[in-house]
């Protein structure tokens, strides 16, 4: 069994109005040492596959293709054999 | 006139659309569920405003596995013509029918109006109006993104339709509307089959309508 775990955000070149309110909000509360803060998702796939390097290219098929819209998003991938 | 309307899963202007079609043009409108396909070729495909999979992981990239937008790409790629409004918009772009991406109004705030779209004269279609149209909008997520190359291709062929008077979301370049390079596949945000009945108080929404079923 693998775990692929997926980072999913808006792309720098992205306005992140989500990620701009929270950071507003935390700036109002006296944290100026907060630089930037972006939102994004984070997914978890539980896998089955004969090797980590399968896995990995499963779990990138799927981002690629589902979970990432490369127009505005990019992803950080991890996946871990359990 | 034979117009097929796609209804998801959270589709909720499937009804709103085809029946100001049915009662304006005498329509013979079908509608499609989204696990139905098909192939023959009707006049026109509506792909309606709602939130098509409960916009889950983004607004219209469930949608584009159904068998159903199969059948519409395939449709699209023969010339046939194509309608998609608001999330029906947001699932064009997901299926790579159109350019760019639907993201989060720039005020985060879900938008509910009326706004002026000035039709954009470089576009064919947009050619078939005098001047601005009052249409509704009603989103969350409607603020057009494209990259900066896109954008000049998009100016540069023609292909963006409207745009609004005032920028309620954040569109980049005050898109609200654009087609394909061939013309044949119209996404926008703002709902005409809103603005099609004395009742409402608005007609101009008929005008966008009527030029697509005779372009």
């Amino acid at each position: 069994m693998f775990v692929a775990k997926i980072n999913v955000t808006l792309k720098e070149s992205v306005l992140d109005p989500q990620g701009q309110t929270v950071l507003r909000t935390l700036h109002d509360q006296g944290k100026g040492q907060i630089q930037d803060l972006r939102v994004g998702k984070y997914i978890e796939i539980k896998l089955n596959a004969s090797s980590l390097k399968e896995a990995e290219e499963i779990a990138q098929g799927i981002c690629e293709s589902v979970l990432v819209n490369q127009v505005i998003e990019t992803y950080k991938l991890v996946v871990e054999s359990q | 006139m034979k117009v097929r309307v796609v209804t998801f899963p959270g589709s909720n202007c499937d009804k709103d659309v085809g029946s100001v079609l049915q009662d304006s043009f005498q329509a013979d409108v079908q509608y499609t569920w989204y696990k139905e396909s098909f192939d023959d070729i009707p006049d026109l495909v509506v792909l309606p405003g709602g939130f098509s999979f409960g916009d889950y992981l983004r607004c219209g990239a469930m949608a584009k596995f159904s068998p159903s937008m199969e059948s519409v790409v395939k449709y699209a790629n023969k010339g046939g013509k194509v309608l998609g409004v608001c999330n029906g918009f947001q699932i064009l772009t997901e299926s790579g029918l159109l350019p760019g991406a639907l993201l989060h109004n720039r005020t985060l705030k879900y938008i509910c109006k009326d706004v002026d779209l000035v039709p954009v004269k470089e576009n064919a279609f947009a050619n078939h109006f005098s001047g601005k149209l009052s249409i509704p909008i009603a989103h969350g997520e409607g603020a057009y993104f494209a990259d900066e190359s896109t954008l000049e291709r998009l100016e540069k062929n023609g292909q963006i339709v409207f745009r609004y008077e005032e920028n309620p979301n954040g569109s980049l370049h005050d898109i609200a509307g654009i087609c394909n390079e061939k013309g044949n596949v119209l996404g926008m945000m703002p709902h005409p089959e809103r603005a099609m009945n004395p009742y409402t108080g608005k007609m101009d929404g008929k005008q966008i309508l009527e030029a697509l079923l005779k372009n």
